[in-house]
């Protein structure tokens, strides 16, 4: 079997320096490549916290994360954000797009920022995206013109700007109405099935959850339980 | 683009109101700093050609007379002294005319005059009163002194007993070009002269005494036949006056004095008024630089989710940092050129409104290609300093914080 894309080893956080605040409370868990799971639990369970560490936003107490056969707990932050940049995509609960600019621009942001100076290639590979969530004909639109599902569309296209091997999804339709939240859904499990990509996505929505390979519970800081579901 | 100059633009742009508010304040700094240095450096300049227009820059004078003892005092023997100051008379320059030569080799040197100056009466009917006579070579003279442009009347003839005089004495003699004049030395000799021109420096002093004859002619009236009394020079830059004098003195042995000794009173009001003006550009800059400073935090604050996006999405630190530094330096940029451009129309508006009614202005205003370099420099320079608290602060926001709670 091929190394998994992810490994959370005993992973730890704790908030706080009198008192100490235990999000995670030594959390394993293992993503193989091309895996769409759910990660639900009640609100202050730890999702979010772990989504930041996995995501390489945070850093853990103690305990390990691995990433794509790389140990990064020894990593200085700009390895991290080099690493990051390079293997993860994140979709936030409210798309998180920059108002000052156009879709197409925020889906070319990623790549953008770490080279520095956009290309042909760049914009056009953000057009491109944008065509596969159906919204090639807003790519100049400024964000806040768009509705909440397109915002969401055009965070989901952001993310996978750079092909990560990784998309971390933070409650991507808790914001959505119904037939928003599919359309948004079945775009990523498109991604998903299409390019292999891995998603690991915290939801509260029992049916988005029902939809995906995996269901990972957590509860006070620990996984709960662990089902793999079939495709 | 590159990135960080894409989104530090698209970011000013965006907060059209901030944006205007923040350039008119730096605007309007910068327009105080380019309006005052226009103005206190003009009023500067004219002050100086003024005081120089009718003064050379650095004067060479024949060594005063010291009195000379009688008997030395030995280790055997003490002497009782009385020592009196020497009475100075007028004195030629021991081989002036080397002398000159040799200084005229000094570097920065442009001119040198040698010349025969000393006290005397003019008489006309009944009046009779106090002149300097200022004996000179006209071609040499004329290079230290323009008076060709400053005639009021008649020209610059001082040949064959031809003399011309300051306006102010011309008016209390009651003459004017061709009536004839008696002047009389110190030294007792007299001679009749013939006015050629009058001239008017400006300088009232001058004006009321200056008589201007040959140096021959002047020789003769002192008793200096052959001799000169002080050599004067013109340098190419007049504020290191005094460093040419020194070099002078150096080579020569004889005291050279600068225009800035003689003027030490006029030196130290304009380093006064420079420091004032120093004093408020400071404060000035600092306001601009608190203005700058205080508009990119409050931006950071509101923006911190943003770049936590930024973060987030890959964008290393020192892009981060680039874009609130960029914004910084633009807002400098912007705002001193347009900040200039008003400067320097207060500043011709000031000098029209306060004109002469003849229409030269009283408050002439100076505006060089310097001071508008160095006052956008400065504006860059201190945008760039503003901003560095902001972008640092930007640049180490906690990507995951930002997101949750900016």
């Amino acid at each position: 079997m091929a190394d998994p894309l992810l490994s959370v080893v005993q992973v730890v956080r704790e908030y706080g320096d009198r008192v100490r605040t235990r999000a995670l409370a030594g959390v394993d868990l293992v993503l193989d490549r091309g895996e769409f799971a759910a990660l639900i639990g009640p609100s202050g369970s730890g999702k979010s916290t772990l989504l930041n560490i996995v995501g390489l936003l945070d850093r853990p107490t103690s305990g390990r994360v691995i990433l794509d056969g790389t140990d990064t707990s020894g990593l200085d932050e700009r390895a991290l954000t080099a690493l990051r940049a390079r293997t993860i995509g994140f979709v936030f609960q409210f798309h998180h797009l920059l108002p000052a600019f156009t879709a197409v621009e925020n889906v070319m942001l990623p790549a953008w920022a770490d080279e520095g100076v956009p290309s042909r290639a760049m914009r056009d590979k953000a057009l491109e995206l944008l065509d596969a969530v159906g919204l090639s004909d807003r790519a100049s639109y400024r964000t806040n013109a768009l509705s909440g599902g397109q915002q969401q569309r055009v965070a989901i296209a952001r993310a996978l700007a750079r092909g990560p091997q990784l998309v971390l999804a933070d409650e991507p339709t808790g914001n959505l109405d119904t037939a928003s939240s599919d359309e948004v859904f079945d775009l990523m499990r498109n991604f998903n099935r299409q390019f292999g990509t891995t998603f690991l996505v915290v939801t509260h929505d029992p049916r988005i959850a029902d939809r995906c390979t995996r269901i990972v519970e957590m509860v006070d800081g620990r996984v709960r339980s662990d089902q793999i579901r079939s495709s | 683009m590159p990135f960080q100059w894409f989104v530090a633009l698209r970011y000013l742009r965006d907060a059209k109101g901030q944006t205007a508010l923040i350039l008119s304040a730096v605007s309007v700094g910068v327009s105080v700093v380019v309006f005052l240095s226009a103005l206190i450096n003009g009023l500067q300049s004219s002050l100086i050609e003024s005081t120089l227009g009718s003064q050379p820059h650095v004067t060479v004078r024949a060594p005063r007379e010291a009195p000379r003892p009688l008997v030395e005092p030995t280790p055997e023997r003490a002497v009782a002294r009385l020592i009196q100051p020497a009475s100075q008379r007028l004195r030629s320059i021991d081989q002036w005319a080397t002398v000159m030569a040799d200084a005229e080799r000094v570097a920065g040197v442009t001119a040198a005059s040698a010349t025969v100056t000393g006290s005397g009466v003019a008489t006309r009917a009944d009046a009779r009163l106090p002149i300097v006579i200022r004996g000179v070579d006209p071609d040499r003279f004329l290079a230290i002194i323009d008076l060709r442009s400053k005639m009021v009347q008649g020209g610059v003839d001082l040949s064959g007993g031809r003399v011309v005089i300051g306006s102010t004495l011309a008016t209390d003699l009651g003459v004017g070009v061709g009536d004839k004049l008696r002047i009389a030395s110190t030294e007792g000799v007299e001679d009749l002269v013939t006015i050629a021109g009058i001239f008017e420096l400006g300088n009232d002093a001058v004006d009321k005494t200056w008589v201007m004859t040959s140096l021959r002619h002047a020789q003769s009236l002192f008793g200096l036949p052959g001799g000169a009394t002080t050599i004067e020079f013109t340098v190419a830059d007049v504020f290191a006056a005094d460093v040419v004098a020194g070099e002078i003195n150096a080579r020569t042995g004889f005291t050279a004095e600068s225009w800035m000794m003689l003027n030490a009173e006029l030196l130290s009001g304009l380093s006064a008024q420079s420091s004032s003006k120093t004093m408020i550009q400071f404060f000035v800059v600092v306001t601009v630089a608190l203005g700058i400073a205080s508009v990119l935090i409050v931006s950071v604050v509101q923006k911190s989710r943003e770049i936590g996006i930024l973060r987030a999405v890959g964008t290393p630190p020192r892009r981060i940092l680039a874009v609130f530094l960029i914004q910084g330096g633009v807002l400098g940029l912007v705002g001193s050129v347009v900040g200039s451009a008003l400067g320097v129309a207060f500043a011709k508006l000031f000098e029209t409104m306060t004109s002469n009614p003849d229409g030269l202005p009283r408050f002439p205003v100076q505006i060089d290609i310097t001071l508008l370099a160095s006052s956008t420099v400065l504006a860059i320079s201190v945008g760039l300093i503003a901003a560095v608290l902001p972008a640092l602060r930007a640049a180490r926001l906690d990507p995951a914080t930002a997101i949750r709670s900016g």
